[in-house]
């Protein structure tokens, strides 16, 4: 068997330098030369599972909110002022965590310290500001969920996924949640969760370590180490039995979606979990796409989603659009024939060297780009440091045929799994 | 095999440094640029930085060269590259790709296609293998070109569900007529059903070739290694005549016309715009520059900060020149909720005629300026991102000193030339609005927003 002869030094955790100052603030820096760039990220440990109940979408509209100034700096400042030094700029929230960014030419990158540490504390929330960026939310959820049938989907599966667990309520909020928040939400959210303490720096391009910390600790050192944080923990109750959603408008084909609890990463079943979502969906190689859309021609695509990086146990998702004139039910038939046939007939060893190789691949390929590199530290960094990524790989390289038939016995039953199914209707007008 | 398996790879020899002239910072890339007997233009640059190679291969083949009656063709041409060759079938090479975690992709666009490779340096010559069997040896079975047809066809009626994809293809059946531009790249149902498996081979032989492609390899490779490669594995590409059909003019010119289409939406999608620049065109540049402060600059440019920052009436707003081979477009593009769409509309005219009209301030010209060259080095800053780059340089004729050349391009344009060319290039007056909306609710007022 060909076995993959990587040097372990190129894709385990490179040269991580890490720092922390004295208000709590962890700073995270890897050097890399190959161009002159670099990226800065602020990552808050707090997402849409820390929003109160009635409050989805709190996070979301909070890291709108960071770009519509602070006492010194007035709204879109910051963007202004990183978009002149040749640079870009944006954030983005998730159930977990949320994150801001920059990407520079290296010699500019210190240009958003001032700037990421004064909105760490000095966020103004306009009460008038905030009125007009609420609305440019909803604009936002109008274009990504209401208007959008497979994506709508999403959501309904979700939430009927989740009975207890906050990971029940889409990131962006509910479009009622979002008319009740107020100036005064997000204030005391703000207050409650950006601080050093509850925040970590990721820094991957071509700097100089020794002179980004002094620069960081310039910027940052000053600012209080803020509240400690109260770490909620949630589980969701095991469920019983199956549960069924189906969502009538207007669309052109039927398209179901099935998910499965399962749990995340670092948990030992978490590897098997990760192979097996590629032996499914990883290219027109794997079974889906070959028995469903390729050799039975029922579905117009397939596919298989987990991504064990969350904070809490959440899904694995399984997907099909019908091919048309098909039947949604004859598409679901196959998916769980597809399921049944990972117990009965064994993986064999190519299939199991494939799925790791890809993974392995990929986070080679990853490094090709500075900012895909700080994304991966971050998300390691989140889920309990960023040195779990040779746990990571040393998990998925121990993954054999008989663990992943144990994991698909164990996740991939009737009972613990909600399925959505999307029903097309003609416009009605 | 004539003018293959050369042992030496004489002709041209160019080397040529991306010296950067960047204010404050220095870039360079090194790239090779040699041309093969049989007539391939090859550009190498060497990274020993991470054990991957990325291939670009960059063919002269579009829907420019597509008789109309067979839109799709150079598409469908494409994408069954991979699905069958003389001694593999469809699932052999997907399962051999991926076995080594590499990717294998063919697209086309509106003016050329490609082939990506991306694989690690261990396995470069699997990959390589891989990607020369389906440019070489693919033989278009039949029961594939069937498949494919329903695949694509399947895919454009899920696509009539994306408000977005149905303003899309109106605004440009509108703006370019019956040219390439005006399609869809994947054709309709009809000329999809219309093509032929000897369109298919034949479109193949007739632009698939040597002398009408560029291939740019970035990554751990030396330059001898490569050049033995393409002997091994490219040698009996053979060079032949180029087509002489000639490529579709563009000659529609673009009058008002406003287009209604009704959906139950939330939000009306809105594009506004008309014919452009093609990509060589002298004011390109000026081009840029102005966009950019129209609604091309994010958070900086007008459009966003009237329509989103003040206004609060949109996610995203902005306004671009898509600047091809052959001709172009100018669209500004925004989803709003429907009882909003009047207004926006009425925004976005009266900002391009503003910008007609005034003078950019001095302030907006220098953070254009700044943002266009101090942000070049990042569409360098990955091995796969130069490799693409590269071979688009030399498609478009840009010069091999292009990237040392950029910052001035940038840097000459005044203000009155802003002036001129949003006087030139834009037409508040003839243009083409598409509306998908829950039309009832969106209320557009038949003149499509004031004069």
């Amino acid at each position: 068997m060909l076995l993959l002869l990587l040097c372990p030094g190129i894709i385990s955790a490179g040269e991580i330098i890490e720092y922390q100052l004295d208000n709590g603030l962890k700073i995270l820096i890897l050097e890399e030369h190959k161009a002159p760039v670099a990226t800065f990220q602020v990552w808050y440990r707090a997402g849409s599972r820390d929003e109160p109940i009635g409050k989805s979408g709190l996070s979301h509209l909070l890291e709108h909110m960071m770009f519509k100034g602070t006492s010194q700096y007035g709204p879109q400042e910051f963007s202004r002022i990183v978009q002149k030094n040749g640079g870009t700029d944006n954030a983005y929230t998730t159930e977990d965590h949320t994150t801001y960014f920059q990407i520079f030419s290296s010699d500019r990158i210190a240009i958003a310290f001032d700037l990421e540490a004064d909105r760490m504390q000095n966020l103004t929330i306009d009460p008038k500001e905030m009125l007009s960026e609420r609305n440019v939310v909803m604009e936002e959820r109008r274009l990504r969920y209401e208007d959008d049938p497979q994506n709508a989907l999403f959501e309904e599966v979700n939430a009927a996924a989740f009975k207890a667990h906050p990971y029940q309520r889409p990131v962006i909020g509910w479009m009622s949640d979002l008319k009740s928040i107020e100036r005064d939400d997000l204030y005391e959210y703000y207050k409650a969760n950006y601080s050093p303490r509850n925040a970590y720096i990721v820094i991957v391009g071509d700097v100089k370590p020794d002179e980004m910390i002094s620069k960081i600790e310039n910027s940052f050192g000053s600012i209080p180490s803020g509240p400690v944080r109260k770490n909620v923990i949630f589980s969701e109750p095991v469920q019983r039995g199956e549960r069924r959603i189906s969502l009538k408008r207007e669309a052109e084909l039927p398209y179901i979606l099935v998910g499965y609890h399962t749990p995340s990463f670092p948990d030992d079943d978490s590897y098997a979990l990760d192979v097996l979502s590629l032996i499914l969906s990883g290219g027109k190689s794997s079974r889906l796409y070959k028995s469903l859309v390729y050799e039975k021609k029922v579905a117009l695509n397939a596919y298989a989603e987990y991504s064990g990086f969350s904070s809490d146990a959440y899904l694995f998702f399984l997907g099909a659009t019908a091919f048309p004139g098909k039947d949604i039910g004859e598409v679901e038939g196959h998916i769980y024939a597809e399921i049944e046939k990972i117990i009965t007939e064994r993986p064999d060893d190519r299939e199991v060297m494939k799925a790791k190789n890809q993974i392995e691949s990929s986070f080679i390929m990853e490094q090709d780009s500075i900012f895909l590199q700080a994304m991966k530290y971050g998300t390691f960094e989140m889920l309990g440091g960023w040195r779990l990524i040779d746990k990571y790989l040393v998990g998925i390289r121990k993954v054999t045929a008989e663990d992943i038939i144990r994991v698909a016995k164990k996740y991939f039953t009737e009972e613990n799994r909600t399925v959505g199914v999307l029903m097309p209707m003609k416009n009605s007008k | 095999m004539k003018n293959s398996k050369s042992k030496t790879i004489p002709a041209i020899f160019l080397l040529f440094a991306f010296c950067g002239l960047f204010s404050d910072f220095a870039y360079a890339i090194d790239v090779k640029r040699t041309v093969l007997p049989n007539g391939l233009i090859v550009l190498h640059s060497e990274k020993h930085n991470l054990p991957l190679v990325m291939v670009t291969l960059l063919v002269k083949a579009s829907p420019l060269n597509e008789p109309e009656n067979k839109a799709g063709l150079s598409n469908l041409t494409a994408e069954l590259l991979a699905e069958g060759t003389k001694s593999r079938t469809s699932a052999v090479i997907s399962e051999e790709v991926e076995f080594i975690g590499a990717s294998l992709d063919t697209s086309v666009n509106s003016d050329y296609t490609t082939i990506t490779l991306s694989v690690l340096k261990k396995d470069i010559h699997k990959g390589v293998e891989l990607f020369s069997d389906i440019l070489l040896n693919p033989v278009f079975p039949a029961a594939e070109i069937e498949r494919k047809k329903g695949i694509i066809k399947g895919s454009l009626r899920q696509r009539e569900e994306e408000p977005s994809f149905l303003a899309g293809r109106a605004f440009r059946k509108e703006v370019f007529g019956s040219h390439s531009y005006g399609r869809l790249l994947e054709g309709s149902v009809t000329t999809l059903d219309a093509i032929t498996r000897e369109d298919i081979a034949g479109f193949y032989s007739e632009y698939f070739l040597p002398n009408n492609s560029i291939l740019s390899v970035v990554g751990d490779i030396s330059g001898d290694d490569l050049q033995s490669m393409i002997n091994q594995y490219l040698g009996r590409w053979k060079k032949s005549g180029l087509s002489s059909k000639s490529i579709n003019k563009i000659d529609k010119k673009t009058e008002r016309k406003i287009i209604l289409i009704d959906k139950d939406l939330t939000q009306a999608n809105i594009l506004f715009g008309h014919r452009g620049i093609s990509r060589d065109n002298p004011d390109y540049y000026a081009v840029m520059v102005m966009n950019y402060i129209l609604g091309g600059g994010g958070f900086s440019s007008r459009l966003m900060h009237s329509i989103r920052d003040v206004m609060g009436l949109a996610y995203d707003v902005h306004s671009s020149f898509s600047a091809n081979k052959e001709g172009g477009f100018f669209q500004a593009g925004v989803q709003t909720k429907n009882e909003s769409a009047n207004a926006v509309i009425a925004e976005i005219i009266r900002h391009i005629e503003l910008i007609q009209k005034k003078e950019v301030t001095t302030e907006e010209l220098s953070e254009a300026k700044a943002f266009l060259t101090g942000s070049f080095p990042r569409k360098l800053d990955t091995n796969r991102k130069i490799a693409d780059f590269i071979a688009l340089v030399e498609f478009y004729g840009l010069g091999t000193d292009y990237v040392e050349k950029y910052p001035a391009y940038i840097n000459a344009v005044t203000k009155e030339d802003i002036l001129r060319v949003s006087g030139k290039y834009l037409y508040p007056h003839e243009y083409v609005l598409v509306v998908v909306a829950n039309q009832e609710k969106a209320g557009l007022k038949q003149s499509g927003g004031p004069e």
